[in-house]
């Protein structure tokens, strides 16, 4: 158990709240309690992270009293039940709760019915330069502006590992986009003021970060997390990659359930490697289904790929895909090429610089990679 | 059979060893007085080991060894089992007519390809009343990655109804069929959520399913979305991973034959090295694939969306498309040909 004790101390948040129940409140019979307190079996975590039969041998005592042990601390640390009827209610009267943050970037906000939505995770990939950080300072602006202009009125993190956030490219992004917010006077100074920059140099700098973020964010009013980007922290640590992505699950459930449990949006931005051979799209079984069966289709270049692995990409909700098309046959100035994942929905990308606004002409579909035509126009 | 193989403390079994009854035949023909006496322990534990005792040598069974069932009881049984349609019928040819009850049935696939989708589809599918061939059960969703979308779940169960109010439509031309009386709302009511945050909670329920099925009557499908999320993360000793996760799934079988419903356990993937070359297999590893009944896997052939029965006692290998639309799982538009035998 041991070894798994740095894990429960990191992972001690809300969503590990029926896990750390302690055995010795659960109503067990004082004799049996006892046993478990002996034996330095405390929460619920520890009985449960054995089987039945281990259990029983390690207390040393009948199995008819390890099952109903067991039953009692199960029944006692699982979840609570909803039907999904009272779970559309309880959505319906948090509506504030489960917005979203727009993008200003018309052809996506609708594709993801209104922007950047809160309590889950982002995430933005795409080759180095494409725009991933223009993005997410535009995020970052967004989300600070005042209700009234559709931001979010509230602080934003921003875990800038690449050292690209720049203050001098928000205000100019700022008078670009937003020039009725900005040219009012003091507002550069209040809405830059509230984006707060961390440069974590390593994971376990990082780490700390997230964890001190836990406890601060509902005070402090924060409305969205940016973390620019989750690869770059990696290739700092000098580990083989399966171990660097192995690491990475303690701080993919933390993401998530710090978005789920503050209901804020977080954007995390990952970076795009050259496909290596342990990065398969095919299973074993997929060689004898011969006729019929096609190369697939790349979608865009078939030897790029996301960093981080099949595990990180599990994990999140919603894999924003950002793609430049510098040249296409269907020849609008921009295209926007978005991606569907386990969320349902998908998403686009912008040429990096200055998106120019709104006016959807056509929708490709290519399976699960869609291409969305954007004409530009201010 | 031996002593040893008796499920007791390891004291108990020494002390029983020691005093040399070391097969289960030198203990039942014992009163629980005398054997007490004879080990030097309580009556009440004495009585605890000849009823033991007396299980596993499977006394007072007619049949041959207890709980056995020939194999002309079983295909009865199992021909009048229902199975919960998927809303794609090329799905239901290749899977035998769609999910089937008492049953164990693993889907995994890579992020994006439907795994939820095909979870939700199947919390709707599974309230179809009878008189419209369904099982007219209720659903339960153990969501370990907070990707259940209740408004997409609204979104289905109003297809679905809209269907079953078309049918009827059809029959009342023919003759009296009975009203839908079903309600998208009353599909969502049924659907019994639970937000599982970490590998213990997810112990924990599924410890305490037993007694939530025996309390809500009817409930036909258990979902768990997904079975790999919080055991990827969390556990850092393999080898005890996989004990606790055989575990839970015999725990899932069991339930599957207790109440006959059907289970069924969305998994991740993951990469695996064989054969000299990295492919995709489902993650959890080996020893995992073997406790699912049946293991379909869903994949991407080229823009089509597959799904390929990997693994069944009684199902040939095969594969079909199926697409994902705003109602739901659908067949796939070009799809007549597309189921493949192998």
């Amino acid at each position: 158990m041991g070894r798994e004790e740095n894990h429960s101390d990191a992972g001690d948040g809300d969503g590990d709240r029926m896990a750390n129940k302690l055995i010795g409140e659960i109503g067990l019979h004082k004799r049996i309690s006892n046993i478990f307190a002996a034996r330095n079996i405390i929460t619920a975590k520890d009985a449960l992270s054995m089987t039945e039969f281990e259990l029983m041998e390690l207390l040393d005592i009948g199995m008819k009293e390890t099952k109903s042990a067991v039953k009692l601390i199960s029944e006692a640390s699982s979840p609570p039940c909803l039907s999904a009827l009272s779970l559309l209610q309880r959505k319906a009267e948090n509506e504030h709760l489960s917005g979203h943050l727009p993008t200003h970037l018309k052809g996506l906000d609708s594709a993801l019915c209104g922007g950047i939505p809160f309590g889950v995770l982002t995430e933005l990939v795409g080759p180095p330069g494409i725009g991933k950080s223009q993005f997410c300072m535009k995020l970052a602006l967004s989300a600070s502006f005042p209700t009234a202009y559709g931001g979010l009125d509230g602080r934003v993190i921003y875990i800038d590992v690449e050292s690209k956030f720049s203050s001098r490219r928000v205000i100019e992004i700022g008078l670009k986009s937003f020039p009725e917010v900005f040219h009012l006077k003091g507002m550069a100074q209040e809405m830059a003021g509230r984006i707060i920059v961390l440069r974590p140099t390593s994971l376990a700098e990082f780490t700390g970060n997230i964890q001190e973020l836990k406890d601060s964010i509902l005070q402090n009013q924060v409305k969205l997390l940016v973390i620019d980007s989750m690869t770059a922290l990696l290739s700092g640590e000098n580990k083989p990659v399966a171990q660097r992505q192995h690491q990475l699950g303690w701080h993919i459930s933390f993401l998530k359930s710090l978005a789920e449990f503050s209901r804020i949006p977080i954007v995390v931005t990952n970076q795009v490697r050259s496909q290596n051979r342990d990065e398969t799209s095919h299973y074993s079984f997929q060689a004898k289904l011969k006729d019929g069966f096609q190369e697939q289709t790349s979608t865009y270049d078939s030897h790029l790929v996301a960093a981080l692995g099949i595990n990180w990409a599990h994990a999140v909700t919603i894999r924003l895909r950002i793609i430049k098309v510098a040249k296409s046959p269907m020849s609008p100035p921009l295209a926007f090429p978005f991606h569907i994942t386990s969320g349902g929905i998908s998403l686009l990308s912008d040429d990096g610089t200055e998106l120019k606004g709104p006016g959807i002409n056509t929708i490709h579909a290519q399976g699960h990679s869609d291409v969305i035509n954007f004409h530009g126009e201010v | 059979m031996e002593t040893s193989r008796l499920p007791l403390s390891s004291s108990i079994r020494g002390k029983l060893i020691s005093a040399g009854y070391t097969s289960l035949s030198s203990i039942s023909s014992l009163s629980s007085t005398d054997l007490a006496r004879d080990v030097n322990i309580s009556e009440a534990e004495a009585f605890d080991i000849l009823k033991l005792a007396n299980q596993m040598s499977g006394n007072g069974s007619t049949c041959l060894i207890n709980g056995a069932k020939n194999a002309w009881e079983m295909l009865h049984e199992e021909e009048s089992l229902p199975r919960i349609t998927t809303s794609c019928s090329d799905l239901d040819n290749i899977l035998g007519g769609g999910i089937s009850c008492r049953d164990v049935t693993e889907i995994g696939g890579v992020p994006g390809i439907g795994k939820t989708q095909i979870g939700i589809q199947l919390s709707v599918n599974v309230q179809i009343p009878r008189e419209f061939g369904g099982l007219g059960g209720k659903a339960i969703y153990i969501d370990t990655e907070g990707s259940f979308m209740v408004e997409r779940a609204l979104q289905i169960a109003e297809a679905c109804v809209e269907d079953m109010e078309e049918y009827t439509g059809y029959m009342h031309k023919h003759f009296k069929a009975s009203q839908v009386q079903m309600k998208p709302k009353d599909i969502l009511e049924n659907i019994f959520y639970f937000r599982v945050c970490s590998y213990t909670e997810q112990v924990a329920l599924v410890n305490h399913l037993d007694k939530f099925i025996s309390e809500n009557n009817d409930v036909k499908v258990v979902i768990v979305d997904s079975i790999t999320f919080h055991f990827r993360q969390d556990f850092d000793d393999l080898a005890q991973r996989t004990r606790v996760l055989s575990e839970m799934a015999l725990k899932f079988m069991k339930l599957a034959k207790k109440f006959s419903l059907a289970v069924v356990l969305l998994n991740q993937v993951t990469t695996k090295y064989t054969q000299g070359s990295f492919q995709l297999a489902l993650a959890l590893g080996d020893s995992w694939s073997h406790s699912c009944t049946n293991r379909v896997i869903l994949y991407w052939n080229g823009d089509e969306r597959y799904a390929y029965i990997d693994k069944s006692p009684s199902l040939p290998s095969a594969s079909a498309s199926y697409t994902v639309t705003s109602r739901g799982l659908r067949n796939s538009s070009s799809s007549s040909k597309r189921v493949k035998m192998m």
